[in-house]
């Protein structure tokens, strides 16, 4: 199968991204500039982490006028998986391909740590491969994470079962001293009502060898895998 | 036109202004004197430290690059090469903290990539007043920030570093930032401009008003105006630099390019200057040509402007679309401002009209070397003496511990480093705060350690001793991980070299990094000098930083600081000898900063540091941590910290006083060098020792590794007993809790 990665001036993790699907997946990858609309034929694309157009004005708002932009909404459209990892997640909220908005960290401050996270849906095809409730030590690495949703587009996101990852303390427990950034329901990941389009502020790309200090990020990579595969 | 007054407000003395009217042959005028003066400024010309710089070691077989170029660079293997350097942001970052540490991020991430290399980690650095001193917070806040907002964002991991609080620093904070990148050891690229009718491009963000004598503030004492310096400092766009740094990179695949230089102090004077100089060619541009971000911009302005995010280069003619398109492809403008002449002049035409016109060797190697006299200060005879006779008896060394783990230097720097991205481009194999910095390189089985690494309170007691274990330090904790340390770059921090007292420390200090670079064969390759470092004429203690790289031939093998297994047998290579000489434990206990460093025998420091990575290397040990600050109970508390396990460990009696607890604490908390503590499994253990019996290096198994206790029991008596979870709860605590509170 065959990753389309993204790439937007400022985006940072794209290498990141391409390493983890091509040199420890085995699978294809291909960059996407911004600039182009050809998704190049692929199977799964990859909004990345970054700085995308340096978001000196609020993470995401100029990536979304981005040419492949509209691309990848009509990919999204016709069913086709997204994952929008940390900057990506932030582009899809602005793309408004996912509901709800980031605040600031609570912190004020930008945090680079591993955190855990509870798997909440196990029926996205980034998340098929794991058990529900099962828990994830994945790293963070952002300033503005702190996921916000009006309490009505709360209770609908809680009721169609769209939160797909929160964090947790290692045993799975939801405790606010374990939630990084203040997020809302400690809310981590979330997927639109058709499941397709995934965000999520964790980076499991840095996260898929023993090598790096974990894999439990392999999981979001063998679950599209697999999802692909059984299509 | 050009009186005294223009002179003093330049820094220019009357001596080279009757020497810049010898090159030129006539009065220079404005403009001409500006470009002399950033040129000719301590900070672009090593004037007072150039004669004591070249006695460095420079050259080894692994070296591909030395001094004198933006970066040096080693050779890794399999025709790569680790390009590096380490540079201040001193001044800039005690005016504006966040802007100018992140700038000094973007200078060095912008000297490393205009060799060709992807820059691939970042250490730092710093120095500050106390924690707890009126404007410290602010100043730590802001440096963090800026150094995490300009990393992050332009995506490269900062994966180590160090932070000391000392009152000495609290008028004058230190920011070295230290850049490494990768690149194909063929594909080096060079600042040089050579080619007659070769164009010279401009690239990057336009040219304001920011930072002009920006490299003359940096070469002056601080005093009660340097609030009025403000507009001095320049400010960062780190997503300026990641077009730059992707648009660079890919114009040099592309065999279009002659040379590149960055624009960092002294902007365009000093890009177009050096590399005519380093490629015997003249350049000659028309100013009127430089993109502006305001209008009215003077040629002076121009010519001497510090605005970041600016690159020089060089192109074969006749590739000009070439290297345009690819720039536009990143949203950014190449500009042709001029051309390669081959008559070894700077020539600077504003709208056609020459404004200035100097001979390149003028402003570079003929730059003034001065001889500065020297003389060793007054204090430090009285400083080196200590009498631990006369002291009060020593507090219990439970408690003692639980002090050193709450002091600023030794508490865990988590709330800092948590701050800096240290995972992306997913190569960061030992994380912060787990000793030296360790990345793999992508493609190859390969990684790179590095560490930075200075004790002021060390060099200000003997400059040259407090170098050479500066120097032992980095590449011992480089050792640990099992790197064999490869090469080196300095950072020298002094206050004002015209001060005999000053100048003789830099020299002593330059002294003992080369003879410890020459024994430990580092050479150094790069690095920076930041003089002038004073405030209302109090200088630093003076701060030789020492960057070194080193190479590890299987990335699987690399190990961390902290204990594995419980029941694992804790090894001490290398000999206590309870030396207390500017200790941590005495400035903590006592608020002494007193007596004599600590003795190195360099011969015996390498035989330790490749025991150390021979250990590693044949898989006989599971952690290995450097013993410095705090002493012995201090690393092994550290070793035990995050391990899920306390420590009980054994060592004998020391006998340096008359009383009985001093001699206690001097086992526990003495800073010998050449110590390492490691763990193995214990059917290792004796492998560990027969090794060590074979290299020569003193070594002795003592203690077990788990519990939940830390307890040590010096010649058979139990001194230290406290709970593991308390004494990582102190020292994980302290700084955090600090920087959570509300004070001004």
């Amino acid at each position: 199968m065959r990753f389309g990665i993204v790439v937007f001036p400022g985006s940072n993790c794209d290498e990141d991204a391409f390493h983890a699907a091509k040199d420890v997946f085995g699978q294809e990858a291909e960059y996407l500039w911004h600039k182009d609309a050809d998704l190049k034929g692929s199977d799964v694309v990859i909004l990345p982490g970054g700085f995308a157009h340096g978001d000196y004005l609020r993470t995401g708002a100029m990536a979304r006028f981005s040419p492949i932009m509209a691309s990848v909404r009509a990919f999204a459209e016709r069913g086709g998986p997204v994952l929008g990892i940390c900057n990506g997640f932030q582009i899809l909220l602005e793309s408004g391909l996912l509901p709800g908005a980031m605040l600031r960290n609570r912190s004020l401050k930008y945090r680079c740590e591993h955190v855990y996270l509870r798997v909440e849906q196990t029926d996205t095809p980034f998340t098929n491969a794991a058990k529900p409730g099962q828990v994830l030590r994945i790293p963070i690495g952002h300033g503005e994470g702190n996921y916000y949703a009006p309490p009505d587009l709360l209770k609908s996101l809680e009721d169609n079962r769209q939160v797909v990852l929160r964090y947790t303390d290692p045993q799975g427990r939801v405790d606010d001293a374990w939630n990084p950034n203040g997020s809302v329901n400690a809310i981590a990941s979330i997927c639109n009502e058709r499941r397709n389009v995934v965000g999520m502020m964790p980076h499991p790309e840095r996260a898929c060898e023993a090598l790096l200090g974990g894999e439990d990020g392999r999981l979001v990579f063998e679950s599209i895998v697999s999802a692909m595969a059984s299509r | 036109m050009i009186d005294s007054a223009v002179l003093e407000r330049h820094g220019v003395t009357r001596e080279e202004y009757e020497r810049i009217v010898g090159f030129l042959g006539r009065e220079p005028n404005l403009t001409e004197l500006g470009i002399f003066s950033v040129m000719w400024s301590e900070h672009c010309s090593y004037k007072s430290s150039r004669v004591h710089l070249k006695t460095l070691p420079t050259e080894g077989p692994q070296v591909l690059q030395g001094p004198g170029e933006n970066a040096g660079a080693i050779d890794i293997g399999e025709g790569l090469a680790a390009v590096f350097k380490i540079e201040s942001h001193n001044h800039p970052s005690f005016i504006e903290p966040y802007q100018g540490a992140a700038t000094g991020v973007g200078g060095i991430i912008r000297d490393i990539f205009t060799m060709g290399a992807r820059p691939i980690a970042l250490l730092n650095s710093l120095r500050f007043g106390e924690l707890g001193a009126p404007g410290t917070k602010r100043l730590v806040e802001g440096v963090v920030a800026g150094i995490a907002g300009y990393g992050n964002s332009i995506g490269i991991p900062t994966v180590g570093g160090e932070i000391m609080f000392e009152p000495g620093y609290a008028g004058n904070p230190l920011v070295n930032v230290f850049c490494l990148g990768i690149a194909r050891a063929s594909d080096i690229v060079k600042g040089v401009a050579s080619g007659v009718g070769n164009p010279v491009y401009y690239v990057g963000a336009k040219t304001g008003r920011d930072g002009i004598h920006g490299a003359t503030m940096a070469s002056a004492e601080f005093d009660d105006s340097s609030a009025e310096k403000r507009p001095a400092v320049q400010v960062g766009d780190p997503f300026m630099e990641k077009l730059l740094l992707e648009a660079c990179l890919e114009v040099m695949k592309s065999d279009a390019l002659v040379g590149i230089q960055d624009m960092g102090a002294a902007g365009l004077t000093c890009s177009t200057s050096e590399m005519g100089s380093r490629g015997g060619a003249g350049i000659e541009i028309d100013v009127a040509l430089v993109p502006q971000r305001e209008t009215g911009m003077t040629p002076y302005e121009i010519m001497l402007s510090e605005s970041q995010e600016r690159m020089l280069l060089v192109a074969k003619r006749g590739r000009e679309t070439e290297v345009e398109r690819i720039f536009e492809k990143w949203d950014l403008h190449a500009v042709r401002i001029g051309d390669v002449t081959d008559d070894g002049r700077l020539r600077v035409k504003n709208h056609g009209a020459v404004v200035a016109d100097i001979p390149n060797r003028a402003l570079t190697d003929e730059a003034p070397v001065y001889r500065r006299p020297m003389a060793a200060p007054e204090y430090i005879e009285e400083a080196q003496r200590l009498d631990l006779a006369v002291l009060p008896a020593p507090p219990s060394p439970d408690r003692t511990l639980f002090r050193l783990l709450a002091s600023s230097t030794i508490a865990s720097k988590r709330w800092v480093y948590r701050q800096y991205d240290h995972m992306v481009r997913t190569n960061t194999i030992n994380l912060p705060g787990s000793g030296a910095g360790v990345v793999r390189v992508k493609g190859t089985s390969r990684a790179l350690a590095m560490s930075v690494d200075g004790n002021g309170r060390y060099c200000y007691l003997d400059p040259k001793r407090g170098a050479i274990l500066a120097v032992a330090e980095a590449a011992r904790n480089v050792a640990c991980t099992g790197a064999r340390p490869l090469g080196a770059t300095n950072c020298l921090n002094f206050g004002n070299p015209e001060r005999p007292a000053i100048m003789w420390q830099f020299a002593q200090a330059v002294a003992g990094i080369g003879e410890a670079c020459r024994a430990l064969s580092v050479p150094i390759t790069g690095g920076n000098v930041s003089l002038y470092n004073e405030t209302d004429g109090k200088p630093i203690y003076p701060t030789p930083v020492i960057g070194v790289v080193g190479l590890l031939g299987d990335a699987e093998r690399v190990v961390g600081t902290r204990f594995a297994d419980a029941g694992d047998a804790i090894v001490l290579l290398g000999e206590s000898r309870g030396e207390l000489g500017g200790a941590e434990y005495l400035k903590v206990v006592y608020d002494l900063v007193r007596g004599v460093p600590p003795a190195i025998d360099l011969d015996r420091e390498r035989a330790l540091q490749q025991l150390v990575v021979e250990l590693v290397e044949q898989r006989l040990i599971r952690s290995a941590h450097d013993c410095a600050d705090g002493g012995l109970a201090v690393t092994v508390a550290e070793c035990a910290f995050g391990s899920g396990g306390g420590a009980d460990v054994s060592i004998d009696s020391i006998s340096i006083s008359s009383q009985s607890a001093m001699n206690e604490a001097a086992a526990l908390f003495g800073e010998s060098a050449s110590r390492i503590v490691v763990s193995a499994a214990p059917s290792h253990v004796q492998a560990v020792l027969d090794r060590a019996a074979a290299a020569g290096v003193p070594a002795r198994a003592i203690g077990t590794v788990g519990g939940a206790r830390l307890r040590f029991a010096v010649g058979g008596r139990v001194a230290v007993d406290v709970a593991v979870d308390e004494a990582e709860r102190i020292w994980s605590t302290t700084i955090e809790s600090h920087f959570a509170r509300r004070v001004a």
